[in-house]
């Protein structure tokens, strides 16, 4: 067993379990963690398979912005664990019986034969000046522009759409108006009263 | 490296949509609180120039562009303006039901105008990867529009919901395309044919990736038994919303399925063909039945909605070009009908108050003889009563069913919308026999007069000449395959 080989199952064995983890702990904030962990060995397993560019970005992406976020907002949240488990028992049996027939039928399907070694056999390593960040590069702006634009415009989507259902006006607010204040004139603020002069005592 | 850059021309209503909708956020944020007819103009201004570049450059041969991402041919092209019409049909019978509700917002536009976007992507894809951006593209606007009222509980439960099943739906959607994809090793549609006809790949595994899609599918076109989201987000969302939830995604759902299921996995017909059948008759029991219980209109049309889709499935089964035509036929006699349904909801909201009950019919043809005529004309429609469209519909897809050999199938179809007609001459009977529960004189705007008196008047028209209609769907699916 070569080194690398080592290394697969110790990144598989602690992903399985890390990602088991993710849906079996009671703490949202350990099962957050957890999806971490889940995400940096799934990284190892890509730098394994040679795609260096993806595995870096998917710590930097994922683990650094996205999950951070995440974090955030589980722990700001009050969650009540109570409540959501309400009814898990109720509808175990039904979801367990969905659930093992589908593991049954994927499992007949995804092992053995049809995704074995003789059907997909190991790629071949690449010289080492292959740069598959540029290759990544191109593809993207060539061969799959159109569905890069594509994913663009959708994240614009999400933008548009999360500042219009949270951006509120409120009519009540003590914000200062910046082009209001600079407009402002003499006038507006400084009222000059001509008064008599009074004679001294 | 050498590149050569795409024939940009056959995508160029998607490009000048694209563009507009940015032109439509900025103008309508420059335009200010009380001008939101600007952002309104400018959409149908926006759909009127899509539809003449679509027009110009209508394909009567089958051209890709952007390396096989991108197909433009006659569907594709006839589809996409059947969308801009029913777009811009949306928008004229909802502009006084959502300035009433303080929904004129420019987001309501711009959001419209993206899912608009997301429906030609769908219609003119040929690689699983714009299939699916298109979906999520359009999707995504849909779920933010159900949620746009923010104030509204129900509203925001619809929206939870419709997003929690539409990414299930997304998920079932992408594992099948995955295991097609292990199968066959190639995303793009038309090359997918070609290894699944040389049997280089293996059915097991193409097999189970169909199942996964088909119930993706049939989320998405709220087939029974995937049915659960439609009754509540139609009955959640602001009626101007359903309108448009219920209307013009069903072109984008129709030319998913050809691109999918016909284009791509048309060597599999034999696997499809037998889980469409169980879809299509559940899809037309659940929805017929279900719907005589409902009081509540909107919840009522979304059952019909399902059972009409178990319809439109029926054209799928026959698998020849004369069933894809008469489903063609069947959606766009669907939408004519969809329309003109909530138009006449709207019409009987006023600000304050939602026509949500079947009740809220009762006397109307006291109340203003023309609007219940036009719903009459409708109603019979829906109930596919001869010489409605609904009805020419139903039998061009039942003539395709039974041509392919499936005579159990149609008799089923038949009893089913038997047991349907109930209900669609219920509101009939609630409008003409029955005494109305408040006199208020309905008033609504000049265009939407016009229009909604056109609508109730094709749905006859066409259902008494609808050759025309027939030939222009058979010429669509006969000149891109």
């Amino acid at each position: 067993m070569s080194f690398q080989d080592i290394l697969f199952y110790i990144f598989s064995a602690i992903l399985v379990v890390s990602a088991l983890g993710v849906i079996t702990v009671r703490n949202p904030v350990n099962s957050a963690l957890l999806l971490v962990l889940a995400f940096v060995t799934c990284a190892g397993l890509w730098l394994l398979l040679e795609a260096e560019f993806l595995a870096i970005a998917l710590v930097l992406v994922y683990v650094g912005a996205v999950m951070v976020l995440f974090l955030f907002v589980v722990m700001m949240l009050d969650i009540n664990l109570d409540r959501l488990r309400e009814g898990f028992w109720k509808w175990f049996p039904f979801g367990a019986v969905v659930a093992l027939i589908m593991v049954a039928e994927m499992s007949m399907v995804l092992m053995g034969k049809y995704f074995g070694l003789e059907e997909m056999p190991v790629p071949r390593s690449q010289d080492a000046d292959y740069s598959n960040t540029r290759e990544l590069g191109r593809l993207i702006y060539t061969e799959y522009v159109y569905a890069f634009e594509l994913a663009a415009v959708l994240l614009l989507v999400a933008m548009v759409a999360a500042i219009a259902l949270t951006l509120r006006h409120r009519e009540d607010k003590k914000s200062p108006n910046p082009s209001k204040q600079v407009k402002v004139r003499k006038e507006d603020r400084l009222r000059i009263v001509t008064m008599p002069a009074e004679k001294r005592e | 490296m050498n590149f050569i850059p795409p024939d940009f021309a056959p995508a160029s209503s998607e490009i000048f949509m694209l563009i507009m909708v940015c032109v439509v956020m900025l103008a309508d944020l420059t335009a200010g609180d009380n001008r939101r007819y600007v952002a309104y103009l400018l959409t149908q201004v926006t759909l009127l120039g899509c539809a003449v570049l679509t027009f110009v450059s209508f394909s009567t041969e089958v051209k890709q562009t952007f390396y096989g991402m991108y197909v433009d041919d006659a569907m594709a092209d006839i589809l996409k303006l059947m969308v801009y019409g029913t777009v811009s049909a949306v928008l004229v019978y909802s502009h006084s039901y959502i300035s009433d509700r303080g929904l004129l917002k420019g987001e309501f536009f711009s959001l419209i105008l993206f899912a608009t976007l997301g429906m030609m992507v769908m219609i003119s894809a040929s690689h699983f990867l714009t299939l699916y951006i298109g979906l999520e593209l359009l999707s995504l606007s849909l779920y933010a529009l159900v949620a746009l009222r923010r104030d509204s509980i129900v509203a925001t439960e619809a929206a939870m919901k419709f997003f929690v099943l539409g990414a299930l739906a997304s998920g079932f959607l992408l594992y099948g395309m995955s295991m097609v994809y292990g199968a066959t090793g190639t995303l793009h549609v038309s090359q997918l044919a070609q290894i699944i006809q040389s049997e280089a790949s293996s059915k097991e595994v193409l097999v189970v990736g169909l199942v996964f899609i088909v119930a993706g599918i049939s989320f998405k076109l709220s087939a029974a038994p995937f049915h659960m989201w439609a009754p509540d987000v139609y009955q959640g969302a602001p009626t101007a919303i359903t309108l448009f939830i219920g209307s013009a995604p069903k072109f984008a759902a129709f030319g998913f399925v050809m691109r999918l299921l016909i284009e791509g996995l048309g060597e599999m017909v034999s696997d499809w063909q037998g889980m469409l059948v169980i879809l299509a008759i559940l899809s037309m029991a659940v929805g017929n039945i279900a719907a005589i219980a409902q009081t509540n209109i909107k919840r009522m049309l979304a059952y019909s909605t399902i059972s009409h889709m178990g319809f439109l499935l029926l054209g799928f089964i026959s698998a020849d070009s004369n069933g894809y035509s008469s489903a063609l036929f069947y959606v766009i006699a669907y939408v004519l009908m969809t329309l003109g349904t909530f138009a006449m909801i709207m019409l009987l909201c006023r600000s304050g108050f939602e026509a949500e009950n079947i009740n809220d019919f009762k006397g109307l043809s006291k109340r203003n003889s023309w609007y219940a005529f036009v719903t009459l004309l409708l109603m019979l429609s829906l109930a596919g009563i001869p010489p409605m469209i609904g009805f020419y519909a139903k039998f061009s897809v039942l003539q395709a069913v039974v041509n392919a050999g499936y005579i159990w199938l149609a008799v089923a179809a038949v009893l089913f919308s038997l047991i349907g007609a109930f209900y669609y001459l219920r509101i009939i009977k609630l409008m003409y026999f029955d005494e109305p529960e408040n006199t208020e004189v309905l008033t609504p705007n000049n265009d939407v007069k016009i229009l909604l008196s056109a609508n109730g008047f094709a749905v006859l028209a066409l259902g008494i000449f609808p050759q025309a209609l027939m030939s222009l769907s058979l010429y669509a699916i006969q000149n891109s395959m």
